[in-house]
């Protein structure tokens, strides 16, 4: 295989769920704007880094709704979910070849319609059916790669790319909106405003997920550790980090070589499996959440040099 | 002006339907209209779904249409078929025979043949690629032969492509829908099938490797998918189980080339490309090509890579050249040509030109370097404003030029807006030669959609069809 190829799967793979992450994420939100008078979208503007932008940018009852057509629509956010879709199908059309046509086509499908619904009126475009559909089919294509893709480097370096991305996404939204919602970064489930924990717990999909493990009523604490370490969880840190540590050992038998990658792979992994909450909060969960980002990033630099990516 | 046609199932004698397509035909009046509608919009969301797109050039950049594909096979007998087969083989070992020669000793130009300028003074000449010794002596592995029928028993050579001929792709995935759409025509297993193309393609491509010690590792170089036969690059590599590279994935050191992998380089014995001779090397070629890789020729002079196919090939196939191509039978073979060309006036002899300027009207003129149906004049039916807007640019270079009779094309029943209708198509079979030749049953039908056009190109609004050989036993009614 060639790192070309190495690169393109790993970049669909992120580029993929990123939009299925911000989709998700637009979602629980606006369910919660209606549901409360918080500022919910000023948190989703923090999430992706531009507070300050929005808060300057619209009149108050505008901001929602403008605040999603950046993220879903706009054509100068590199991130936006038409954008990414469209870099991910782009990384898949050079790869056509090392992919199975259930997984181009279910890709293409989505992009399709995505393009075709950019074609109508934008006063009339149906947000609300776009990102559905994103969700769902991101969710179908990361299926017919689960069920259609050979075992081979290709599914791994797809792997890393996706699990890479979910893990930064979900840490990134662990982080803002626990600071959001307790600047004061303590954990006490005081006055805890019911809505705005569930939707926490929504962005990554996960409500029911909790009464089931815990069977008991929000707690900041637990919401924390089943975002952040819960292993069972698909979208917790720590599952997101097993599976890039997964990969990554696949890579190294295969290859018969290790290099920082794989180091670092395996210490962030080991440092969420073996991380207790309440110690986490003893440190500081920005503190802490702040050093595994950045590792992940430096996770994310040294696997381009390790397989020639750049 | 209409020119009477031979229409390939309508013209059996009193207007009957022709042996080899009554098949065709009983499943064409037994099909109900809606079912023929309800079939062309699942082909055109099929090819969609599937990304099977082509960038006409002069699109916008990046923009991705289908090639229409019309659902009414075109069908040769099998008899036909053999015919073809004969004259194609007997043809590319000439056209291979003659760049050996060109590239080598130029015999056919000490014999008085072809004069030396024909190929020193062409300037698709590659001054680089003489004397090299390749494997088997083959330079065109992969030909396609551009043919037309005029009657029952007449075929012509339109042109010989021996550069980066592109097509094959649609002859596979054209059958592959046509399965799919009327299975019941195929069970009676009266067509040929095509499906191993890609492996002879791969054999052939593995038969050329300089190495002899170990396994070739072959590889197919694409320009990347803002090339118009992207899409073909990609599927042919695919169905080989071979890389598709660009340029930046290889690299030469000591004059053998690699490619780069996450398990660091990776020798590369063959190379595929579908990037043109120009853009190769940049060392070498144009400095300022992208798509290429810098010692590349250096490595193929070594003998430590084969390039397929190989380079400077474009002095067999230009329009002045292929006036000598039944000569090249001739001499290099010792065999009449099976395949007849099309009589050709070359504008560059004075008694030619004269004759070609005095019938601008009712003949076609092509640019010797010209492909993809541009720069060419249809004399029967341009306006006159058009013939002499062509005749001031003939004029300014008559020796760019080559002008031959208005061939009436043979038909082929094709769904229209208004049902079914006659269009115009041509033929192109794809005649691979590595050890040996072979040739997969048919080739790309092209067929001009519009009402009395002769030009098929799919970059001029061409659509192709499925091509059957019939099995030598098969049953004339396909019941």
């Amino acid at each position: 295989m060639l790192s070309s190829t190495a690169k393109n799967l790993y970049w669909m793979g992120r580029y993929l769920q990123r939009a299925k992450s911000t989709a998700r994420l637009i979602e629980a939100t606006q369910r919660m704007a209606l549901q409360s008078r918080g500022e919910e979208a000023a948190g989703v503007a923090a999430i992706f880094g531009m507070e300050d932008e929005f808060r300057q940018s619209q009149a108050q009852g505008q901001r929602l709704a403008s605040l999603i057509d950046f993220l879903v629509l706009d054509e100068n956010n590199p991130s936006s979910i038409v954008n990414s879709i469209g870099a991910a199908r782009r990384n898949a059309r050079e790869e056509r070849n090392n992919i199975t046509v259930d997984v181009w086509e279910s890709l293409n499908a989505l992009w399709l319609e995505l393009t075709a619904r950019l074609r109508g009126n934008r006063a009339t475009l149906d947000r609300g059916a776009l990102i559905e559909s994103v969700k769902k089919q991101a969710v179908m294509i990361f299926g017919a790669a689960a069920v259609t893709l050979l075992r081979d480097e290709a599914n791994n370096f797809l792997q890393l790319g996706a699990f890479l991305e979910r893990a930064d996404n979900t840490g990134r939204i662990l982080d803002v909106k626990f600071h959001l919602l307790r600047p004061d970064g303590s954990p006490s489930a005081e006055g805890l405003d019911y809505f705005a924990w569930s939707e926490l717990l929504a962005c990554i999909g996960a409500v029911r997920t909790y009464r089931r493990i815990y069977r008991s009523s929000l707690h900041p604490m637990k919401v924390a550790e089943l975002m952040m370490l819960r292993r069972d969880v698909p979208r917790s840190v720590h599952h997101c980090l097993w599976m890039v540590d997964l990969n990554m050992r696949e890579l190294a038998e295969a290859y018969g070589t290790r290099g920082e990658a794989d180091r670092l792979a395996g210490e962030l992994h080991a440092r969420l499996r073996y991380a207790r909450i309440d110690r986490v909060f003893e440190i500081g969960l920005a503190k802490f959440l702040g050093e595994l980002r950045g590792d992940i990033g430096t996770l994310s630099d040294e696997i381009g040099r390790q397989f020639l990516l750049d | 002006m209409a020119i009477k046609a031979f229409d390939e199932m309508n013209s059996g004698t009193d207007g009957s339907v022709r042996v080899p397509y009554r098949s065709v035909a009983d499943w064409l009046a037994r099909t109900s209209p809606e079912r023929v509608a309800a079939t062309r919009a699942e082909v055109d969301l099929f090819y969609r779904r599937h990304g099977i797109t082509f960038g006409a050039y002069g699109a916008a950049e990046g923009a991705e249409t289908t090639i229409p594909f019309d659902i009414i096979p075109r069908v040769i007998a099998y008899d036909e078929w053999q015919y073809l087969h004969k004259g194609l083989s007997q043809r590319v070992q000439a056209l291979n025979a003659f760049l050996s020669d060109a590239y080598g000793q130029r015999e056919i130009c000490r014999a008085g043949i072809i004069p030396e300028e024909q190929i020193l003074m062409n300037g698709e000449f590659v001054a680089m690629a003489q004397g090299l010794q390749l494997p088997g002596g083959v330079h065109a592995h992969i030909a396609g032969i551009d043919l037309v029928r005029v009657g029952e028993k007449d075929f012509y050579v339109l042109e010989d492509n021996v550069r980066t001929p592109s097509g094959v792709s649609y002859v596979l995935e054209n059958r592959e829908v046509m399965m799919r759409l009327a299975p019941e025509l195929f069970a009676a297993k009266s067509v040929l099938p095509v499906a191993d193309y890609t492996e002879e393609l791969l054999a052939t491509l593995r038969s050329v490797s300089f190495s002899d010690g170990h396994e070739p590792n072959v590889v197919l170089l694409t320009p990347g998918h803002y090339n118009s036969a992207y899409f073909e690059h990609a599927f042919l590599a695919d169905e080989m189980g071979i890389e598709l590279v660009k340029g930046s994935d290889l690299f030469v050191d000591e004059s053998r080339v690699f490619m780069r992998t996450p398990r660091g380089p990776q020798r590369v014995d063959v190379i595929y490309r579908r990037v043109d001779d120009a853009f190769l090397d940049p060392l070498a070629m144009r400095p300022d090509s992208f798509l290429g890789v810098a010692g590349l020729l250096g490595a193929l002079r070594a003998g430590r890579v084969n390039i397929v196919n190989a380079l400077g090939n474009g002095v067999a196939d230009d329009k002045s050249t292929y006036t000598y191509v039944p000569e090249m039978v001739r001499f290099y073979l010792g065999e009449e040509p099976i395949l007849q060309n099309v009589p050709t006036w070359r504008c560059d002899r004075a008694d030619d030109y004269k004759y070609v300027l005095e019938h601008l009207s009712e003949i076609v003129v092509k640019e010797v370097h010209g492909s993809g149906g541009k720069g060419m004049l249809v004399g029967p039916t341009s306006s006159k404003a058009e013939i002499e807007e062509f005749r001031a640019l003939l004029k300014a270079r008559p020796d760019n030029y080559i002008a031959q009779p208005t061939l009436s094309l043979s038909t082929c029943p094709t769904f229209v807006n208004q049902g079914v209708a006659p269009r115009h198509v041509d033929l192109r079979p794809f005649v691979l030669s590595g050890k040996k030749i072979t040739i997969v049953p048919g080739g790309l039908t092209r067929v001009a959609l519009k009402e009395g056009s002769l030009v098929v190109n799919s970059s001029q609004g061409g659509g192709t069809k499925d091509t059957w050989v019939l099995a030598p036993d098969a049953p004339a009614d396909g019941s």
